[in-house]
């Protein structure tokens, strides 16, 4: 685990506020990222993440608040820290004309980079991401995942020693994702700071070290992965599937074992959770007793789902179908 | 950092991505010849026209030539939000702007020097002073380019880039004295044509070729720089204040 009270972060934002007419997109941001951190930015579509991303990369002016990059000013001169960072968008947004190679050597141009050295950097990055095949094609032919893989290898053409990535998974296949997943821990192990903004819980709880929950542009908590799960960590739960509806049965379960809570996951799904054992075999007869049958039941590992649920209360499954699944 | 490196590029990359496609060469070519022939045609008055049509041509060539270009690609590259990546370059806006126009400021001089190779078959021209001639073409390159960018800092969509060059551009055909003098306009039309750029750059092309104009040409020249530099801020503060919010 690396330091978390960094006396003099990479990243420090202070009261960092953005309106857009009535619309306040991000609203008194205040938190800290250190030297090679791998941060989270955790929350469903409109929670200010990408808003947050265009104020400290220099796209949009905030109305309020300070962004210090490297100890540079940049609310007022968002030039000043430009060259230490590298950013990846939520969408791929690459010349559609231009080959693979022609695009990651432009992007590497645009950081002063000399052509021997673009030309060999864009090599070394269509390698490594598995697209040297695809080098001489048009990025407009190319696949999602491989259009995000080369936007990534956009993002760092400089070596910069910030990256700040937006929802880097969103709609691309299961493959990719994980192949993504792999080279941003890549990235970090090799001492890159990262800003991630993505609204797939799972992959900020395996990636990021500390994680910032954001709803509605104001954090609700900010804290270490271990330190967040803590409060769960001891609790059990369960996930029992039955067959036919599951109304009902709550209370009946609740009022049977008022050691245990009960919700309805699903239409077929009931949720048990304790800070005891739980044990199935009680729990299946009594479901039977009431004409229903347990069709499985699994045990659930405690996951920062649960603390963003607990703390939020926002239903993950309608975040999870917000930008159309994939990625996980 | 080696802030022309990017400039250089992003230049290049305009002119091999968007001004050396063969639709926009042919249509530098054509468009010229187009309008040479049609005012050829109208004035009746065989080759001997085709030297007092020539500066209104060049001229023509130049403004749609630029405009076109230049606002539909900033807006394509703005809605598709490539972009962005511009904007994300650490290279001063003013700097970056400057790279974006110049491909279009080089297809606009090219765009100028069609009539005048084509002229060279048709009529004689030994007696144009090419030095009054090159820095009138680069300017009105320059400031129909900015008024290109002017068209697509101030739109969204890139039809609304078109249209709106077209707000501009045909009017400028009729008040700017490319094809007949200003003094034949009607009284309450002319203050216009004096707020126009294309006026003052026409005026220019018209001393180099046909050696006579309205006004002097350092007078010209300096009214002619002075529109391409209110042009630039003022697309400039237009980005920053809409593009960047």
């Amino acid at each position: 685990m690396r330091i978390i009270n960094d006396p003099d972060p990479l990243i420090r934002v202070e009261e960092l506020t953005k309106r857009y007419k009535e619309v306040t997109a991000v609203d008194g941001l205040s938190f800290a990222v250190n030297h090679g951190e791998l941060f989270g930015f955790l929350g469903p579509n409109g929670a200010g993440k990408t808003t947050t991303i265009s104020l400290l990369t220099g796209l949009a002016r905030p109305d309020s608040g300070a962004i210090r990059i490297a100890g540079r000013e940049c609310a007022k001169n968002p030039k000043a820290a430009q060259h230490l960072i590298g950013v990846v968008p939520d969408e791929s947004n690459l010349y559609p004309e231009l080959s693979g190679y022609d695009n990651l050597c432009f992007c590497a141009a645009l950081y002063g980079m000399r052509q021997a050295e673009r030309q060999m950097r864009a090599r070394e990055l269509l390698e490594v991401f598995g697209l040297e095949g695809a080098a001489d094609r048009k990025f407009a032919g190319y696949s999602k995942g491989m259009k995000r893989k080369l936007t990534i290898a956009a993002g760092i053409i400089h070596r910069p020693p910030i990256l700040f990535l937006d929802e880097p998974t969103t709609g691309i296949d299961v493959a990719s994702a994980r192949q993504i997943r792999q080279l941003i821990a890549d990235l970090h192990r090799a001492g890159t700071t990262i800003f991630l903004t993505t609204h797939y819980i799972e992959e900020a709880e395996r990636l990021c070290e500390r994680i910032a929950f954001v709803v509605q542009g104001r954090i609700v908590e900010i804290d270490s992965v271990v330190n967040l799960l803590q409060p769960v960590r001891q609790r059990r739960a369960m996930l029992i599937t039955v067959s036919g509806s599951v109304e009902g049965l709550c209370n009946h379960l609740a009022g049977a074992y008022p050691q245990f809570t009960f919700q309805a996951a699903s239409a077929d799904q009931v949720r048990v959770e304790s800070s005891d054992t739980i044990s199935i075999g009680p729990l299946v007869r009594s479901i039977e007793d009431q004409g229903g049958e347990v069709i499985e039941a699994r045990r659930l590992r405690p996951s920062l789902e649960d603390v963003f649920v607990r703390i939020t209360g926002i239903d993950l499954d309608a975040m999870k179908k917000e930008k159309g699944g994939g990625g996980q | 950092m080696n802030q022309w490196i990017a400039f250089w590029s992003i230049m290049f990359k305009d002119v091999r991505a968007y001004y050396l496609k063969p639709p926009n060469v042919s249509w530098g070519l054509i468009f010229p010849v187009a309008w040479t022939g049609m005012f050829f045609i109208r004035s009746g008055r065989g080759l001997d026209s085709v030297l007092d049509l020539l500066p209104g041509v060049v001229a023509i060539s130049v403004l749609f030539g630029t405009t076109s270009m230049l606002a539909v690609t900033v807006t394509f590259e703005k809605k598709n939000r490539s972009f962005d990546r511009l904007l994300l370059a650490p290279i001063p806006l003013s700097l970056l702007m400057l790279a974006k126009t110049s491909g279009a400021i080089l297809f606009g001089v090219f765009n100028a020097f069609v009539p005048i190779l084509l002229a060279q078959f048709l009529t004689d021209l030994s007696r144009i002073a090419w030095m009054t001639v090159l820095p009138a073409v680069l300017l009105v390159a320059i400031a129909s380019t900015f008024l290109g960018l002017f068209i697509a800092v101030s739109v969204s969509e890139v039809f609304e880039a078109q249209t709106f060059s077209n707000f501009f551009r045909f009017p400028m055909i009729f008040l700017c004295g490319l094809f007949f003098p200003i003094s034949a306009l009607p009284a309450f039309l002319r203050p216009l044509a004096f707020a126009l750029p294309l006026t003052y750059g026409v005026d220019i092309l018209r001393q180099g070729i046909l050696g006579q104009s309205m006004l002097p040409t350092g007078l010209n020249l300096m009214i002619l720089i002075g529109f391409c530099l209110a042009l630039f801020i003022v697309s400039l503060r237009n980005v920053h204040r809409k593009w960047i919010v």
